[in-house]
């Protein structure tokens, strides 16, 4: 009887739950930070978590070199050690997301609103160059050379195109927002030294019970999913509540003409949005990989769907709703997949958005970045 | 430096073959308070989007502070010393009044966004400054006692003084005031004629769209009266009122009830 399986486990369903929900949240987070300034749903988020999940694994093996294995055992590290580890981990992720999410604005975006510059211009000619090197080169070395060669008379190009300052309808944005996406998944699948197979990541943290809670072994690895999601919610709230930056990014979010009217820099308070974001689903990455020890070309795919969900269902554009859906969603699933079975676990998710959109059509606590302020 | 602060020099402003502003040349002077008026669709909307670089001009020259804002985008323009407020109120709703000075105050501090996640000394000083500003202003407006609230649960006068609070938060040279009066009562337009006395006092210069004639005639030192897109008046209140052209164009014919 699965009905029984509920009741078994429902602690630990309830922890490993919140555990989910809070990597959702964090991932969350971007999708309604973007929204919030831009109106904008950023479809390529899911992939800058994916970068955030790589930058996790190349931190651990290639910078600090640690091994898959050591002596048939999992390279366990204790005391100092492990916490000196975990926190390059994070600061690798945070960086590479962070820095993927700026770059993903200023090329896939800032063009379109009208405003694009060098850097826009400089990445979308190396793809474009590069893209058309495919055509005449079947070697990615010749193909890089002529992506080289070919960026500076290109960009020059596009930056003529950029200075008559054209908006792009908001259409264009979604489908740029794809093409990122598919550009960036495709890229690390072809690329990427294991093609479309998983990677595993080293395994440092021996996934202890660290206490029982009503008969349930409560491991390490949640508790540190869950206190650190905590932290950074924290730190972004006091951030756009507390500081300069943070009240730009709310006056944008409220009325971006009085916001440029009033000396708000726009463009880069757009900048400081995403990289927000990025920072937040590298987080979200780091402890993903914690968890589950893994990686794919497509892991940001459904999980970027399910945390865009998580937005929606606690109100777009609302940093406490992203907390809030986040954790509903991933307790959802747990408590779903137990009473009706595992296979229906997606399914969960998207009728628990539906019900509750029939109810609250703008999500649990309401729409709007602008009354972050509580 | 010279003494007029903006110049509008043979300006003509064209929207397909609507001519908006035709060969419009006037000034403002430091330290004075100008009054722009004209009838309804004269063209002082269109002037005003001119003048602080939200129009290129088709033809003519728009100078501020002896340089052109061609090309400057909006927070620059902001920078240079220009602020305004809008005839339909446009705070930002969800924040305090208190923070929405500041939004203002900020175009003028440099923290950056390190300094500001790693809580440096820099940052918050000038959060504190930020604060202090704000608060003096508000205190100056008269609007200190709300500060805390929302800006959308102040009253209306409230929310047209914070308005003009957070335009002078952004330090500005040019203080641009559009149709700062409508819906006020007659007292209320006595006090905000003192207020913008003050303002100029504390060595701003105030550019006043208005409607509202009894104002205009009251605070202003100079008038500018466009009519068609072309200035057919400029002088003193009293010259201005005398002017038959003036009268014709827009005080109209007499009043029957008066």
């Amino acid at each position: 009887m699965r009905d029984w399986l509920i009741y078994r486990t429902f602690w630990d369903l309830t922890v490993t739950g919140v555990a989910l929900g809070s990597i959702y949240a964090l991932v969350a987070l971007g999708y309604t930070l973007v929204y919030g300034v831009l109106r904008l749903i950023n479809f390529a988020h899911s992939e800058i978590f994916m970068i955030g999940t790589f930058a996790s694994l190349i931190t651990a093996t290639n910078v600090l070199g640690l091994p898959m294995l050591e002596a048939g055992e999992y390279p366990y590290r204790t005391g100092f050690q492990l916490v000196l580890i975990l926190l390059a981990c994070l600061l690798g992720s945070m960086v590479l997301s962070g820095a993927g999410a700026v770059a993903l604005e200023r090329a896939a975006y800032r063009p379109l609103r009208g405003s694009g510059d060098q850097f826009g211009a400089v990445v979308l000619a190396f793809v474009s160059a590069f893209v058309v090197g495919l055509i005449f080169f079947d070697t990615p070395k010749s193909n890089l050379i002529f992506g080289i060669i070919g960026t500076g008379p290109i960009a020059w190009m596009y930056l003529n195109i950029f200075r008559r300052g054209r908006q792009a309808p908001r259409l264009a944005f979604l489908i740029s927002a794809i093409g990122a996406s598919t550009a960036i998944t495709e890229a690390v699948a072809i690329w990427g030294p294991r093609d479309r197979e998983q990677y595993q990541t080293p395994r440092v943290l021996e996934k202890k019970t660290l206490f029982k809670l009503f008969g349930t072994d409560i491991r390490i690895d949640y508790v540190i999913v869950i206190i650190g999601a905590l932290l950074m919610m924290t730190a972004l709230l006091l951030f756009v509540n507390r500081t300069r930056l943070g009240r730009g990014v709310r006056a944008v979010a409220q009325d971006v003409e009085t916001a440029k009217i009033l000396g708000v820099n726009v463009d880069f308070v757009i900048l400081i949005t995403f990289l927000l974001g990025g920072v937040m689903a590298g987080g979200a990455a780091m402890m993903f990989t914690l968890v589950y020890d893994q990686s794919k070309f497509n892991i940001g795919f459904l999980l970027g769907v399910k945390s865009f969900t998580a937005a929606v269902l606690g109100g777009i554009g609302n940093l406490k709703g992203a907390l809030l859906g986040g954790i509903v969603l991933g307790l959802a699933e747990n408590y779903g997949s137990a009473l009706f079975g595992g296979q229906w676990k997606d399914v969960i998710a998207f009728v628990l958005l539906l019900v509750v959109l029939m109810f609250r059509p703008t999500g649990l606590l309401g729409e709007s970045l602008a009354k972050a302020r509580v | 430096m010279s003494d007029n602060l903006l110049e509008l020099d043979h300006v003509t402003m064209q929207f397909g073959g609507v001519t908006a502003l035709d060969d419009v040349t006037f000034a403002i002077r430091r330290g004075e308070i100008l009054g722009l008026i004209g009838p309804n669709g004269a063209g002082k909307t269109t002037c005003f989007n001119v003048m602080t670089g939200v129009y290129a001009a088709t033809s003519g020259a728009v100078l501020f502070d002896g340089a052109s804002l061609a090309g400057l985008k909006r927070f620059q323009i902001t920078k240079r010393g220009i602020a305004r407020t809008f005839q339909n109120i446009r705070l930002f709703p969800d924040m305090t009044a208190i923070e929405n000075v500041m939004v203002g105050a900020d175009a003028n501090h440099h923290t950056s966004v390190g300094g500001a996640l790693l809580g440096l000394p820099r940052h918050h000083r000038e959060e504190a400054e930020g604060r202090n500003t704000a608060m003096e202003l508000l205190t100056f407006m008269g609007i200190a006692d709300r500060a805390g609230d929302a800006a959308r649960n102040l009253p209306y006068g409230y929310q047209r003084r914070l308005e003009i609070a957070r335009a002078l938060a952004t330090k500005p040279q040019l203080l641009c005031l559009d149709e700062p009066a409508a819906g006020f009562t007659p007292a209320e337009k006595v006090e905000l004629m003192d207020l913008i006395r003050k303002i100029r006092d504390q060595g701003y210069t105030v550019l006043l769209i208005e409607h509202d004639m009894s104002l205009v005639m009251g605070v202003t030192d100079r008038i500018v009266v466009l009519d068609f897109g072309k200035v057919i008046a400029t002088g003193s209140p009293s010259e201005v009122q005398d002017n038959p052209a003036v009268v014709a164009a827009y005080l109209g014919v007499p009043d029957d009830d008066a």
